[in-house]
C-alpha cells in the first residue's frame, strides 16, 4: 500500500493539530484527487481549505508541488510521479506568494 | 462587580480584552487564530462564554471557530447529523465551513458586476455573525457574496436562508468596494422573525417572517452615484443600528449621509445635520438613551481617514441633525485612521460604555457614554471588529 507524505501550509498544520509531515496510506492509483480526498477523510477540519466543498476545484492560492513540479493546473486524476507514491518525495500543499 | 468582555477582530488575529466594571485596567489575550482575518466575533445573548468566530483567508477559505468557556479554549463545530462527530484521529469533523447556496430554494443566479455584467454568485467568506437572542444553539450568518446563512445546531452545519438573495432583485445587486457582503443583521428583540439586514452596495431589507421572504426598505434614501433619485437597488449602507426598546427606529451610517427610520424602514430621511463629513461606517445607539447616536465621521470615499487628521465621535443627543464633537483622549492631530463598520459597539452598564476600533490597531472607549476616552489597547494589527459583552 503506497505511503505518502504530505507537507502542509503552517496555518493548516495549526487547524489540523500536526507538527510535521502527514502520512497518508492509499489503495489503488496514487494522483492528487486520492491524496487530498485521503487527507480530508483524516483531516475533516481541511474540508473547503484547500478545495472547494462542492466542486473539488483547488482554491486560488493554493499550489500543489512535489518532485520540483508544479501539478497546481495538472489534471487531478493525473497519476503522481513514482517518487512521491515511493515516499522518497513529498507532496507539498503551498499557500501561494501573494498579497504583495 | 460586573466583568466587561470585549472581543476584537483583527486583520492578523483575534484578542480578547477583559476588565472589571471599572473598565480601568484591561488584560488583553490573543493573538488567537494569528495570522488570520477575524472578520468578526460575537457571543450569544443567552450563553455568554459561547463564542462564535468568523475566521477567514484569501488562502484557505471560511473556518467558523467556537469556544463554550469566553474564548479560553476553542474548536471548529461541526458534525454532520447521524455520523460520528470525531474522525479516526479524534478531531471534529469538517462542516461548519461548508456554506452551500440553497439552489433548490432560489436558483442561484447572478448579480451585477463592477463593469455591468452579470456575475455568478460565489461564496467567499463570513462577514458577520449574530447569534439569536433565545437560543445559543441558533446563530445568523451574512456572507459575501451576499446571502443569509443559519445554523441551528451551534456552528456544525450552516443553511442558507434563501429568501433574500432570492427576493427578486439581486440581478441588480453589486459589490461595494470591499465585496459583496451582507454586514448587517439585526433581530428585532420584540419580534424575533422580524429581521433587518444590510448590503453593500445592494440596500437595506427586512423580514417579518424569519428570513421566508425579504422586502426591500430603501424609500427615501438617496444616493449620488445612482442617477435615478427614486432607485430601490444600489444603496451603499455601511451600518444600521436600533436600540432594543424602540425597535421601530433605526439609524443608519450610509456611504454618504446619517439617516433614520421611524417606521421600521418603511422610509427614510437624512439627520446629518451639521456633521463635519457625513461619510463613515459605524453607527450605534447609546445603551440607555434610546434618542443618542453616535458616529465616527470619515473625511470622504477615497480618503479613509478622519477630517483635519483629528479623531472625533460625535454624538447627538437628539436623535440626530445636531451633533457634538467627542475629543478628551482621542487624537487631534495627524490622525489617519480609519473605523470600520463592525468595529463600534456599547455595553449596558449604568454609565454607558461606548467602544471602537482602529485600522491603525487601537481599540478606544470611553466609560462615559462618549464624554471621554482611553485606548485600552494599541498597535494591534488593523481592527475589523469589535464586540462587548457586559458578564454579570
Amino acid at each position: 500500500m503506497p505511503t505518502i507524505r504530505v507537507v502542509l501550509p503552517t496555518h493548516l498544520k495549526t487547524l489540523s493539530r500536526v507538527s510535521g509531515e502527514v502520512v497518508l496510506e492509499l489503495d489503488g492509483v496514487v494522483t492528487q484527487r486520492t491524496v487530498l480526498d485521503a487527507l480530508e477523510a483524516k483531516y475533516p477540519m481541511l474540508c473547503g481549505t484547500i478545495r472547494d466543498h462542492v466542486t473539488k476545484k483547488r482554491r486560488a492560492f493554493i499550489r500543489f508541488y512535489a518532485c520540483e513540479q508544479d501539478f497546481s493546473n495538472e489534471s487531478p486524476d493525473a497519476p503522481l510521479p513514482e517518487a512521491v507514491v515511493n515516499g522518497s518525495e513529498p507532496y507539498l500543499v503551498v499557500g501561494a506568494m501573494a498579497g504583495g | 462587580m460586573s466583568k466587561v468582555r470585549v472581543l476584537v477582530g483583527t486583520r492578523k488575529g483575534a484578542f480578547i480584552l477583559e476588565s472589571d466594571g471599572k473598565r480601568e485596567k484591561w488584560d488583553v489575550s490573543g493573538p488567537h487564530f494569528a495570522g488570520w482575518e477575524i472578520f468578526h466575533m460575537k457571543g450569544s445573548p443567552v450563553d455568554k462564554d459561547r463564542i462564535y468566530v468568523s475566521q477567514t483567508s484569501g488562502w484557505f477559505g471560511q473556518i467558523i471557530q467556537r469556544s463554550d468557556d469566553g474564548g479560553k479554549t476553542w474548536f471548529q463545530p461541526g458534525t454532520p447529523a447521524g455520523e460520528v462527530n470525531l474522525s479516526p484521529e479524534g478531531f471534529p469533523m469538517g462542516e461548519s465551513n461548508k456554506f452551500v447556496y440553497d439552489e433548490a430554494a432560489a436558483p442561484l443566479t447572478t448579480h451585477m458586476w463592477y463593469d455591468g455584467t452579470q456575475h455568478p454568485w460565489e461564496f467567499k467568506r463570513v462577514w458577520h455573525i449574530e447569534p439569536s437572542l433565545s437560543d445559543p444553539d441558533t446563530i445568523f450568518a451574512g456572507v459575501e457574496d451576499a446571502a443569509m446563512f443559519r445554523s441551528k445546531d451551534g456552528g456544525k452545519t450552516w443553511q442558507e436562508m434563501a429568501g433574500l438573495r432570492g427576493n427578486g432583485t439581486g440581478s441588480q445587486w453589486a459589490p461595494g468596494a470591499g465585496g459583496l457582503g451582507l454586514h448587517t443583521i439585526i433581530i428585532d428583540p420584540s419580534n424575533e422573525d422580524r429581521m433587518y439586514g444590510a448590503i453593500s452596495s445592494a440596500g437595506c431589507f427586512r423580514t417579518d417572517d424569519c428570513c421566508k421572504t425579504w422586502k426591500t426598505i430603501t424609500k427615501g434614501l438617496t444616493s449620488l452615484y445612482i442617477p435615478d433619485p427614486n432607485a430601490e437597488i444600489g444603496h451603499c449602507i455601511h451600518r444600521i443600528a436600533m436600540h432594543p426598546s424602540r425597535p421601530n427606529t433605526l439609524f443608519m451610517q450610509k456611504h454618504w449621509d446619517v439617516c433614520r427610520s421611524d417606521d421600521a424602514g418603511e422610509s427614510w430621511y437624512e439627520v446629518s445635520g451639521d456633521l463635519p463629513s457625513d461619510f463613515g461606517f459605524p453607527i450605534d445607539v447609546h445603551a440607555h438613551e434610546p434618542n443618542t447616536v453616535f458616529v465616527v465621521p470619515i473625511k470622504s470615499d477615497s480618503e479613509h481617514y478622519p477630517p483635519e487628521g483629528k479623531l472625533r465621535v460625535y454624538r447627538s443627543k437628539s436623535g440626530g441633525m445636531d451633533w457634538e464633537p467627542m475629543t478628551k483622549g482621542l487624537p487631534q492631530e495627524n490622525c489617519y485612521v480609519n473605523i470600520l463598520r463592525d468595529a463600534m459597539c456599547v455595553d449596558n452598564l449604568d454609565d454607558c460604555g461606548v467602544y471602537f476600533g482602529t485600522t491603525g490597531g487601537q481599540v478606544y472607549a470611553s466609560r462615559n457614554g462618549g464624554d471621554t476616552w482611553d485606548a485600552i489597547v494599541r498597535d494591534l494589527p488593523p481592527v475589523l471588529s469589535v464586540e462587548v459583552q457586559v458578564l454579570k
